[in-house]
């Protein structure tokens, strides 16, 4: 009836999971029954979860990161702490959870904090800067992310029902074979990541449509933001890289379900082909993750040193340049796999290459920065943490390129300290730079800057404390991944990492608090956000109210050149007079659909199911969510109005607005 | 292209096109699906004869493949040379140059490690044990 679901699937003898596990539950309990009995629950369904407005979708993938980042975070901070102290004993992680902690770490910072962090920036503003009112595909939106949220229920299920995968954020065999790992901690993994990938490639797909046919008047390829071009890069990275991780998994799957031999031991299977598949998508993942963080930095350095993107074309340049390249790179993963040294070198000297467009952008920022009257705000802050940081992570990269150096530091503590280096040091700060910086646009209030400064500052040293004597460990020839340890050599540098991951976890605690307060204090003159300008901001999402009104703008811009608002605002302030007030319109916007989320519930009990092997419970779930999808293609209204009196009423209020803040300027 | 986009501000989908006539379309499906009908029945043919040098066959049959992937894709999925079809050629290119990257390298990386880790065979394994 159930598979090989039993009692014994909850772990009664492990009391740390068990124990995070009720009080999370506790606390989703309680959660659920203050929003219900609060009569917050029609609320919620009718603004949010049926939500097809391409704002309220990237603020939910941008919780989503944001939850699963302190869950991946309370991952790092235990692993830190084993090793900081299980040296010449056991720790207080068994080696069985311990690999567990780590596989799941990687897997949820990647797939779950990156990825939804990124889509849900692109997602709000890639619309707004490009002077639109939607994405393309608004209810896919919609889907693609609740069947990401499936895939992050599904991996946080595992840590109270059965157990997560003990193999590494990739599943290399043949461990990963059925063989070795008989549990359902792979399967976890695997189901998991299906779902959450076609939710991925849908995203990939409405948003390379959206940059390609839905750009406002004028707003030719050479006027986008450098964010769309970034966005443009990332998703057909999305398109082209998430169907070989797809297949690759799918592979997988039918050697542990259904006796396959793609990559066993025996029967011809070939496990160096799952290595070279997983990189062939596992590459182009990292720039899939970093350009939109690029892209991010691009806004933010003009804007806050008020002055135009320096090298506009050869940024456009560089980012279709990593685009291409990321595809040439795979096999630095694998260098002492043992493929000969003409393969070696030649992807040894790809991988350099695809330093140089990163350099290019790296000298356009500074120049940008250069001769400009910098405003430090937090989203600057990031941007300059991010510059340093991102410099000395690139350069640890390109001495692992090396393939003779990368046989000496392969798997070593060094590659933890570089890619870390990298992804936090480009995408996480990225993230929170773009968070801070489009924060006021989605809400219409700041982030308080105090907190912001402090988690900044906290989150940077703490970086640094944490990740540098992992460098200096990894000289000293430790190997990631590993539970107790005998050489005294090590002992300091792990206890330091350990200190840095105080500091760390205060910065990112800095950061709730910094929410928190800036919630409570909304309506105060220093965060209130009036005009929907407040950073004095060059591209066309500030020319909107703050929060953008359902429809984006009241009329659809007309643009003339680059930095398409900046030019209206210059204009504005030359005659201390806005633009005519423009004839109103009715507009038609996308209904609301519970599509989505059904389709995601069906998903996750399918996917549940299939980890279980219930499988009368996968046929429902798989006809549930087929059966929700013929509903949605049989609808027949699809499209509400909004009446041209409406339209005026809102845009006259932000219109008011700035025009009281024009005045003030010129008085001033 | 942007300049294009300017003028053509609906470019289409493969498929949606502008003309309602129903004649001339079904010309053009006829015509592929006989040329696709043509190609096939080649392949077939080529396959069992004796006819041609024996070792030209493979090549053969590619060449046949690829004339295949032209039919359908000109007849059928209906890329044109028209500016409004920009969006789709690029979108072909880059699929084809990712598949040609992937698929070539790995065939590359796979046949270098092939050469230089092979697994040992059951009787050497043996000897290693003894």
């Amino acid at each position: 009836m159930l598979g090989k679901l039993t009692w014994a699937a909850i772990p009664f003898d492990q009391p740390i999971p068990l124990t995070v596990g009720a009080g999370v539950l506790v606390v989703l309990l309680a959660v659920i029954a203050w929003v219900v009995i609060a009569g917050h629950l029609p609320y919620l369904w009718r603004e949010w979860i049926t939500s097809v407005d391409h704002k309220r979708i990237g603020v939910m993938y941008c919780l989503l990161a944001l939850v699963m980042l302190l869950r991946g975070g309370s991952d790092a901070i235990m692993m830190r702490a084993q090793q900081a102290i299980a040296f010449h004993s056991q720790g207080y992680l068994p080696p069985e959870h311990y690999n567990q902690i780590f596989s799941a770490h990687g897997t949820i910072m990647i797939f779950f904090v990156g990825m939804p962090f990124v889509i849900g920036l692109m997602n709000f503003v890639v619309p707004l800067q490009l002077g639109v009112r939607d994405v393309a595909f608004p209810t896919l939106n919609s889907v693609g992310f609740w069947l990401t949220a499936t895939g992050a229920l599904l991996v946080n299920i595992s840590l109270v029902v059965g157990e997560f995968a003990r193999t590494g954020w990739l599943p290399y065999p043949p461990l990963s074979e059925l063989t070795y790992s008989p549990g359902v901690g792979v399967d976890y993994y695997l189901w998991s990541l299906e779902i959450s990938g076609v939710g991925t490639l849908v995203a990939g797909i409405n948003l390379v449509t959206t940059v390609l046919k839905l750009r406002t008047k004028g707003m030719t390829y050479l006027r986008m933001p450098v964010f769309c071009w970034t966005t443009l890069a990332a998703n057909l990275l999305i398109i082209a890289a998430f169907p070989i991780l797809t297949a690759t998994l799918a592979m997988l799957i039918l050697d542990r379900y259904l006796g396959f031999h793609f990559f066993t031991n025996e029967a011809g299977g070939n496990v160096m082909m799952f290595m070279n598949l997983i990189w062939a998508w596992g590459h182009p993942e990292v720039y899939i993750l970093v350009l939109p963080a690029f892209g991010i930095y691009s806004e933010i350095v003009p804007a806050f040193s008020g002055k135009p993107l320096f090298g506009y074309r050869s940024m456009v340049m560089a980012t279709m340049a990593i685009c291409i390249i990321s595809f040439c790179v795979w096999l630095h993963h694998f260098f002492t796999m043992g493929a000969g040294p003409n393969v070696n070198a030649i992807f040894g000297i790809a991988s350099m290459i695809i330093a140089v467009p990163t350099g290019v952008k790296i000298y356009n920022w500074l120049f940008t920065m250069y001769g400009g009257r910098i405003r430090f705000a937090t989203p600057m802050m990031w941007s300059v943490g991010f510059m340093v940081t991102f410099i000395i992570g690139g350069l640890t990269g390109v001495l692992v390129a090396v393939p003779p150096a990368d046989f000496l530091l392969h798997n070593s503590m060094f590659l933890i300290a570089h890619f870390h280096n990298v992804i936090i040091g480009g995408v996480l700060f990225g993230a929170f730079a773009g968070y801070t910086y489009w924060f006021p646009k989605a809400f219409g209030f700041r982030l308080h800057e105090g907190w912001g400064k402090a988690g900044f500052w906290f989150t940077l040293t703490g970086f640094y404390l944490t990740f540098f004597p992992l460098y200096a460990a990894g000289f000293l020839g430790m190997t990631r991944r590993m539970q107790h340890y005998d050489v005294a050599e090590w002992r300091p540098w792990m206890i330091a990492a350990g200190v840095g991951m105080v500091l760390l976890s205060i910065g990112v605690l800095s950061q709730v608090v910094q929410l928190v307060v800036s919630i409570r204090d909304r309506n105060s003159v220093s965060l209130r956000d009036v005009t929907g300008d407040p950073w004095d901001g060059r591209s066309l999402e500030w020319s909107t109210a703050s929060p953008p009104p359902v429809f984006n703008f009241a009329v659809l811009p007309d643009v003339e050149g680059e930095d398409a608002y900046w030019k209206i605002k210059s204009r504005a302030r030359e005659q201390g007079l806005l633009r005519r007030e423009p004839e109103y319109r009715d507009i038609e916007m996308p209904r609301n659909s519970p599509t989505g989320f059904v389709c995601a519930f069906f998903a996750t009990i399918m996917g549940f199911a299939l980890i279980w092997h219930i499988w009368w419970m996968v046929a429902l779930g798989g006809v549930g969510a087929f059966a929700t999808f013929v509903a949605f293609a049989w609808r027949d209204h699809d499209e509400y109005v909004i009446p041209a009196a409406e339209v005026a009423r809102i845009d006259r209020a932000n219109r008011e607005a700035r025009l009281a803040a024009l005045r003030a300027r010129s008085a001033a | 292209m942007s300049d294009q986009h300017l003028h053509h501000p609906i470019d289409l989908a493969p498929g949606d096109e502008e003309e309602v006539r129903v004649g001339p379309r079904l010309v053009g499906y006829f015509t592929g699906f006989g040329l696709a009908v043509l190609l096939t029945a080649t392949s077939f043919f080529v396959a069992g004869t004796h006819l041609v040098w024996q070792p030209s066959i493979p090549v053969a049959l590619v060449v046949l493949a690829i004339a295949q992937m032209g039919v359908h894709l000109v007849f059928f999925i209906h890329i044109t040379t028209d500016p409004d079809n920009t969006n789709n050629i690029l979108a072909l290119a880059f699929g084809l140059l990712i598949v040609f990257l992937v698929v070539g390298g790995s065939l590359w990386i796979m046949s270098n490690l092939n050469q230089n880790m092979p697994m040992p065979s059951m009787d050497q394994l043996m000897q290693m044990q003894r």
